[in-house]
């Protein structure tokens, strides 16, 4: 079954075509990476989905449910959850909070009980504080829980991204550049993290990365943007020796 | 230096589960019940309107320390508490409930000039702010025949139930109570998803949205909390004033509120406190140093303010995380000694491009 289509998706900034006439289609289960070169709307197109741009034109859809219907806070109730390829995070918040706050989606009282902290309050907090245990235990990152993300390191503000978008129970994942800036140790346990959401949670797998090594590794299909283009979809070797994606990132041989 | 074991969510969950905290709480509110017995009657009306400032602080607190939304005219929600508190009991309804309806009154506006700003950010929402204050303090200035205008208008004494509460330590101790009322309920929104949210949406919008969180109905509830919490605030300070004028709500006082809580210290509950602190000793201070300064010195025009001023350009600059960072420096100092290194609190390496501009 298609999880998530994207057809003819068109978008521009003032005259600046970002996304030229887009279609792909990502299947349950998989990993399915965006590649292309700085500046070939790969962000562009997962700020499409999570509805912070509004597209021109085309349709978005997941499970049969139209996207561009909704707002951008309505869209993780589909179970779509993201990360952010600059790192968004609640920077004065601890890593908990952070987490908690990736449970907005399944808040279920209201701010008067919460004022006074009925019991009931108490009892959701203590199942949220739950599942958060469980991501914080999946990543292996409980000695982070109480620090501030403002005192954390680089490659562990990534991770708590990750977990975060985790939290809010996603059945699609979209990753903008998981890998970036990490060092090779970090890549190789993120690579194993992404293996381990897609087979043991099950969850499928939108990432836009440049660490080609990581995108061989575990991605199931790739697709290759350029200009706002798709260059060539197939598998990663397909990919990698299409001659317009080569020409795309090493410039036309000379004639 | 104290660890914390935790053994269940619970632990995570409740209020001072750090023992030293727990303690020094229990004994300010000891403090604070017992206050009556120690002092005069006229450091007593002080207390209470030290009281009321800490409040009208929280609200500001939980919209700009929580929401990250300023306010350049709190004050505004101040006076209409004040105003339709007043206006209610001269119309016969009892203190206990004009004083909510005042409450409510407050933050429903407070949630109007919210829905109309909540797409506003820094400069404009500073702005937007301020001009509500303006035409806050100004309707209330011309609508004579309900605020009295500029001539003023009496503040109904106080009773509850019927019984009159004419001594200040009565006074004090309804102030005390609803202070400590707010104190928890916002202690208790904080530690739930409301808190959070609020906190989220302060920090990065984006993925707040992105997570689930309506960003605009979470600006508008925090004006709506906050003008709420103020209203309350100037529904007991009109108590205290005897006499209401609409000056008594303008531009100054919103920047005293905001400078309150930025020395006091951003995004915490105690800051707030820390903060009412200031405003109420400091005046006190510089009246002593008055005595002591030179006549050409003492005497000279706007004294105070210059030192209002100096002290708060002090704190952006030394201490942004205001008096209540500086006590947490404090106490991780003592409770690690000798191994206090200052670094522990030296902000890290600006990983966004965003944040190197700030």
């Amino acid at each position: 079954m298609s999880e998530l289509i994207v057809e003819n998706l068109n978008l521009s900034f003032g005259g600046i075509k970002a996304i030229n006439d887009v279609s792909f289609t990502v299947e349950a289960g998989d990993i399915y990476a965006i590649i292309g070169p700085n500046g070939a709307g790969k962000s562009t197109i997962f700020n499409a989905i999570s509805r912070i741009y509004t597209p021109d034109s085309g349709s978005i859809r997941y499970r049969g449910q139209e996207l561009l219907e909704r707002a951008a806070h309505q869209v993780v109730d589909l179970g779509i959850a993201r990360t952010f390829q600059n790192i968004e995070l609640f920077e004065k918040a601890t890593v908990l909070e952070n987490l908690l706050v990736g449970r907005s989606s399944k808040i279920r009282t209201n701010w008067i009980s919460e004022f006074f902290f009925t019991r009931n309050v108490r009892k959701e907090e203590r199942v949220h504080r739950r599942k958060t245990e469980e991501v914080l235990d999946l990543l292996n990152m409980q000695q982070y829980r109480y620090e501030r993300v403002s005192d954390l390191a680089y490659g562990a503000r990534k991770n708590v991204e990750l977990a975060r978008a985790l939290c809010a129970e996603p059945e699609i994942l979209l990753l903008d550049e998981p890998a970036s800036g990490l060092n090779p140790e970090e890549t190789t346990d993120m690579s194993f993290w992404l293996k381990d959401i897609k087979e043991e949670l099950g969850v499928t797998i939108v990432m836009v990365e440049h660490d080609m090594s990581l995108v061989g590794r575990i991605a199931d299909r790739c697709m290759a943007l350029a200009n706002g283009a798709v260059l060539a979809v197939g598998s990663v070797a397909e990919v990698q020796s299409d001659p317009h994606v080569q020409a795309a990132y090493l410039g036309q041989v000379a004639a | 230096m104290q660890v914390i074991f935790r053994t269940s969510y619970d632990q995570d969950i409740d209020h001072l589960v750090d023992r030293g905290e727990k303690y020094r709480i229990l004994a300010a509110i000891a403090l604070a019940l017992i206050a009556p017995l120690l002092v005069g009657s006229y450091l007593l009306s002080e207390l209470a309107i030290f009281l009321v400032y800490i409040l009208a602080g929280l609200g500001l607190m939980v919209l700009t320390g929580f929401s990250g939304q300023v306010s350049f005219g709190h004050a505004a929600f101040l006076g209409i508490g004040a105003y339709a508190h007043s206006i209610f009991l001269g119309y016969g309804i009892p203190f206990v409930v004009s004083l909510p309806m005042a409450g409510l009154l407050s933050g429903a506006i407070g949630a109007a000039l919210g829905r109309a700003v909540s797409r506003m950010h820094g400069f404009y929402l500073a702005i937007a702010t301020l001009a509500f204050a303006i035409v806050v303090e100004t309707v209330i200035g011309e609508w004579e025949q309900v605020t009295g205008g500029h001539m003023g208008m009496q503040v109904p004494a106080l009773s509850v139930f019927g019984l009159e509460l004419g001594e200040s330590w009565q006074q004090y101790y309804l102030i005390l109570a609803v202070v400590i009322f707010f104190i928890w309920g916002v202690a208790n929104l904080m530690r739930s998803p409301t808190g959070r949210a609020m906190v989220a949406v302060r920090d990065s919008e984006a993925s707040a949205r992105s997570l689930g969180l309506d960003t605009a109905r979470t600006k508008i509830l925090a004006f709506f909390i906050s003008a709420l919490i103020t209203g309350v605030a100037g529904g007991l300070l009109a108590h205290l004033l005897f006499y209401l004028a609409p000056e008594s709500f303008g531009v100054q006082d919103s920047l005293r509120l905001l400078l309150m809580i930025i020395v006091g210290g951003l995004g915490t509950i105690t800051g707030a406190v820390f903060g009412a602190v200031f405003v109420t000793v400091l005046p006190n201070i510089i009246g002593v140093l008055k005595q002591i300064l030179p006549d050409t010195v003492a005497n000279a025009p706007g004294l105070e303010q210059l030192l209002f001023g100096a002290i708060i350009a002090g704190f952006i600059i030394f201490e942004p995380e205001g008096l209540y960072g500086r006590w947490r420096k404090l106490r991780l100092f003592f409770e690690t000694y000798p191994y206090y290194k200052k670094s522990t609190f030296v902000r890290q390496k600006r990983y966004l491009k965003t944040e190197r501009f700030r």
